[in-house]
């Protein structure tokens, strides 16, 4: 396994300037810390689970963009159906990652059902996803991530990473009315 | 009480975009008019809450999506409700089957009718609702109305059986 945060950097590094990444829960928090660019959009507040549903919207929206979702594990349990949703809308420009450390982090680390044995490549799979990746140690990550994060979509990439004890859940980093404000001028080019 | 044609013609009138939708017996019946004239795009979905939170992506994006479901899965799609329109605040639009109001021979004392309204008014969601054929126009005014405010809105459409 790697570690959540040196994964969700190699997105950072990766992903283009005009390029959409939207992350929630651990993500958003190790995302938070790190440059941030117009077209972020950090999901918190949140609904709970819905970061795939948000950016296949987008990607519907915006399809000459690439979109990324960087989403858990947990979350991703939760809406599952958005799999199906996001290849039945063709989205071919939305790549979903799950960063999965078997845990409910955010809330004190609880154990996350499956947590071990669910395969979520099996059920991007399952759902029709154009392509499906799985990594679970560092280097292979930063070796294989450009192809995997711009492969021709919807693109899923599973990453198996450490779970983090003790951190704080993300905190807002401010107005949700007012980001969304910022973030829609960004994306029509305001 | 509307054609697929009606709808069609109307949410293209209205330049909607997108209509994210889970369907029921009398608004699925819609679907393949609005596919027929092309003017807008069906996405469908897994259930309800998704409808909600791929409108709030699409309306960020550019695009003028309409959320359409059944009541049933208005009480579903709480927490996506919550965070779209009143955390984001995005004036988000649906249309609204409201399941038994003109008939309850399927499911006498439908519990929809004690809950669909209220839990409107409860996520403060502007509707107006609409009985008869002849309230067809409000559909759109609302819609109009509930933009021009930049507010979220709704239409409860009366349906028959279950």
């Amino acid at each position: 396994m790697m570690s959540a945060k040196e994964a969700l950097a190699v997105v950072h590094q990766l992903r283009g300037e005009d390029d959409v990444v939207i992350t929630t829960m651990t993500p958003a928090r190790d995302w938070m810390t790190m440059p941030q660019n117009p077209r972020d959009l950090v999901l918190v507040p949140s609904a709970m689970s819905h970061a795939t549903s948000m950016g296949l919207g987008v990607a519907l929206a915006q399809p000459d963009r690439r979109v990324i979702v960087c989403n858990d594990d947990g979350s991703m349990l939760m809406n599952l159906g958005s799999l199906v949703s996001i290849v039945e809308a063709r989205a071919s420009n939305l790549t979903v990652l799950v960063f999965d450390n078997g845990t409910y982090e955010v809330t004190g680390s609880q154990r996350v059902p499956g947590a071990g044995t669910a395969n979520f490549v099996q059920f991007a799979d399952g759902a029709g996803f154009a392509a499906t990746f799985q990594f679970s140690d560092i280097e292979t990550w930063r070796r294989g991530a450009r192809n995997a994060l711009f492969a021709p979509g919807p693109t899923f990439i599973w990453l198996r990473v450490e779970p983090v004890v003790g951190l704080p859940g993300p905190k807002s980093p401010g107005p949700a009315g007012t980001r969304a404000t910022a973030f829609m001028a960004a994306l029509r080019g305001k | 009480m509307f054609s697929g044609e009606q709808i069609a013609e109307l949410l293209e009138s209205l330049a909607i975009t997108h209509v994210v939708t889970v369907p029921d017996s009398t608004i699925g019946q819609w679907q393949t008019a609005i596919e027929r004239r092309g003017a807008t795009r069906i996405v469908r979905v897994c259930r309800e809450g998704e409808a909600w939170q791929v409108a709030a992506g699409l309306y960020m994006g550019g695009a003028s999506p309409l959320v359409m479901i059944q009541c049933t899965g208005l009480f579903e799609s709480g927490d996506a409700i919550r965070n779209s329109i009143h955390d984001w605040k995005l004036p988000l639009f649906a249309i609204i089957g409201y399941r038994s109001y003109l008939n309850q021979d399927t499911l006498p004392g439908d519990t929809c009718l004690v809950f669909t309204e209220p839990t409107l008014d409860a996520w403060k969601i502007d509707y107006r609702l609409i009985t008869s054929p002849d309230q067809f126009a409000t559909i759109g005014e609302h819609f109009r109305k509930t933009r021009e405010r930049c507010a979220p809105g709704a239409i409860l459409v009366a349906e028959g059986k279950a």
